[in-house]
């Protein structure tokens, strides 16, 4: 059976979701084979392996971590030409997707980007595209060379399925272009204990009616009662009310939870184009005309501040 | 000295329109209207900062793949500030992909002449976010993407990028391709002196002969991708829309208990 790359995203070798979700996809077109690059990259083996990498290919060197993508584009043009693959699947990451495609212009490849569904097709892969605001949805297939395509987050249940998970290192030899863009400098964010707002199954998501940075504890409240991530419009990050990570639309994340709450926030086609795919979608909005609540299954005309608080209280209740 | 800046800007359809594709499952671009990538008026105003606060000469080109309406949005470079444009223009350039798109900027770029080029950090259309990448892979050159914060000083690019994992400062040296994101700072508005003033300043129109590109090359016909089906989603079904008369929260956690997400 053919082979297909899937490029690992990982922190200090913990492997983040998404990768798990294109081991499963990678899976209808092939066998899975794995590139972990960096620091802690050979820990990463026993998830991926349990998850159906047959391989796991790894190298670390400092270079992934003082400068910007370049390196890990060469480590992973070094995996496409040791594996020969049918195509190569990358999380689409905003670092990602720079990786991809600069992948698939040097192995002469065409390039499909956040893809959220994959299937094998008569002519290679073909993948599922949400686009304008997710008012349509295509199918699309490269045409040229092998297929790289990166997949958005949530776009497939993750499944255990193990396989051998071989561990092998992979030989690189950077290009000239490797060091050109030094990282200077790092600062880490600070883990808010809650889930990553691309990968949770629940968002709950404040706006411009949140009405002020110290409100949005009523958000992170409701939020943590049903273990979901916290997102907010660009309206309430633009007034500095919570930190632009966690903007959900076109210029912020674009997320697909099972279920999103959408609090005093109005559904700007900008916003609709990051939430537009959830599964269930709830509003809360004083406002009976807003936008939002064409799209929503249930919603509720009210006061967030009444109806929010009232909402967590319920939710806390009923866990007991 | 003297610093040559290449502003990379798309004709896009409007998003608060009815966007949709056309026949040959490309986008729709007659029914529609179009405007400036507002995405890239980001970029477009970090080019003016960096001439602002430099002591060199900054000469500010805006660049532009697209059909014959894409002057529109070269106008409005123009007025925001921006000296010259180049409209890239030919027939043969219809369905190209991203592939193609980036080799065409990439030989205008190169053609015009460039020390910094600055790019949005995705169209609003396409969204894709990769022609900064692809276009500092071609010309050889370090990538220094979705900058929040740029400055350019002596030879040397800086800026900073806001990723989900960490916050990183970055160096390049000149030359060198940005993206800019909608963090970067408040895109200007053109003053009525700068539309007066965009209607003298020069645009060039280039075909694919004047960049030695083969219609091959691009187009639907030198896709490295294809389209097969594009379906309109289907409307959501109206959902259940209560009044909150005291017990909305209530009903509302009722709603998700059904639904078992509690
Ligand atoms: C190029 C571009 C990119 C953009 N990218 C994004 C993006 O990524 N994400 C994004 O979100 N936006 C984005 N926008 C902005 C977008 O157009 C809207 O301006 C924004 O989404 C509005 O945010 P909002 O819904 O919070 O605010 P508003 O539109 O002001 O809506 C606030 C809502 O809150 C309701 N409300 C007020 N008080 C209460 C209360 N007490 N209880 C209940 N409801 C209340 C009001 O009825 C209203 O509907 C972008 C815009 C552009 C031009
Ligand atoms: C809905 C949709 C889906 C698509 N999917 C794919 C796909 O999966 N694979 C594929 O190969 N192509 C795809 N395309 C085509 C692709 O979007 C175009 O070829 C496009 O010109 C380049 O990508 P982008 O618009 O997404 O640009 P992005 O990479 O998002 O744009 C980043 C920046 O590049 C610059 N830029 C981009 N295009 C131009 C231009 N024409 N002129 C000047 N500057 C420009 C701007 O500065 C812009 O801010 C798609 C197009 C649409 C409309």
């Amino acid at each position: 059976m053919a082979e297909v790359l899937v490029y690992v995203d990982h922190v200090d070798g913990s492997v983040r979701k998404p990768t798990l979700e294109l081991l499963t996809l990678a899976r209808r077109i092939g066998e899975p084979v794995a590139v972990a690059l960096g620091a802690g990259a050979e820990n990463t083996a026993a998830a991926l392996a349990e998850h159906g990498a047959v391989k796991v290919l790894t190298h670390d060197a400092s270079e992934y971590a003082d400068y910007l993508v370049v390196p890990k584009v060469d480590a992973l043009q070094a995996a496409v030409e040791s594996v020969s693959p049918a195509a190569v699947l990358v999380p689409s990451s905003a670092e990602g997707k720079e990786i991809a495609a600069r992948l698939a212009l040097r192995i002469g490849s065409g390039i499909i980007t956040d893809a959220t569904d994959l299937e094998a097709g008569d002519e290679g892969p073909v993948a599922t595209q949400s686009v304008f605001a997710a008012s349509f949805t295509t199918k699309s297939r490269v045409s040229k060379g092998v297929a790289v395509i990166t997949v958005k987050p949530n776009s497939a249940a993750v499944e255990a399925a193990p396989a051998a998970g071989a561990v092998e290192s992979l030989s690189v030899s950077f290009s000239a272009q490797a060091t050109g863009t030094k990282v200077t400098g790092r600062t880490p964010r600070e883990s808010t204990g809650r889930p990553e707002l691309t990968e949770a199954a629940i968002v709950v998501s404040g706006g411009r009616g949140v009405n002020g940075a110290e409100n949005f504890a009523l958000i992170e409240a409701l939020a943590d009662s049903l273990g979901a991530a916290v997102g907010a419009s660009r309206a309430a990050v633009d007034a500095g009310w919570y930190p632009h990570t966690n903007q959900v639309g076109q210029t912020g994340k674009s997320v697909s939870p099972q279920l999103y709450i959408a609090n005093g926030i109005s559904g700007a086609i900008q916003h609709r184009a990051g939430m537009q795919t959830s599964k269930t979608i709830v509003a809360v909005n004083k406002d009976a005309e807003a936008p939002i609540f064409d799209l929503v299954d249930y919603g509720v005309v009210g006061d967030l501040f009444d109806v929010v608080p009232q909402l967590t209280e319920e939710i806390n209740t009923r866990k007991g | 000295m003297s610093l040559r800046i290449v502003v990379t800007v798309k004709y896009v359809p409007d998003a608060t329109g009815d966007r949709h594709f056309a026949d040959d499952l490309t986008v729709d671009r007659d029914d529609v209207d179009g405007l400036l990538s507002e995405l890239d008026e980001y970029a477009v105003e970090q080019a003016l900062q960096i001439s602002e606060n430099s002591d060199d000469d900054v000469e500010i080109t805006v660049l532009t793949v697209g059909p014959e309406d894409a002057k529109d949005a070269l106008r409005k470079a123009l007025s925001m500030g921006a000296d010259k444009a180049i409209h890239v223009e030919d027939d043969d350039l219809h369905g190209t992909d991203v592939i193609g798109t980036s080799l065409v900027l990439a030989k205008a770029i190169e053609k015009a002449g460039y020390d910094l080029v600055i790019s949005g950090l995705a169209s609003t259309d396409g969204t894709m976010g990769v022609v900064p990448a692809l276009l500092a892979e071609r010309l050889g050159v370090p990538q220094v993407t979705l900058l929040s914060e740029v400055s350019v000083e002596g030879g040397t690019v800086k800026g900073r990028r806001d990723g989900d994992a960490a916050s990183e400062q970055l160096e390049a040296s000149l030359p060198a391709v940005v993206s800019v994101t909608d963090q970067s700072g408040e895109a200007r508005y053109p003053s009525f002196k700068g539309i007066m003033a965009a209607k003298k300043k020069p645009v060039e129109s280039w075909d694919l002969s004047d960049l030695d590109l083969e219609a091959g090359e691009v187009g639907l016909e030198g896709a490295w991708t294809k389209v097969d089906s594009a379906t309109e989603r289907p409307a959501r079904t109206a959902g259940t829309i209560v009044k909150d008369e005291g017990e909305g929260g209530k009903q509302l956690a009722e709603f998700l208990a059904g639904q078992k997400f509690i």
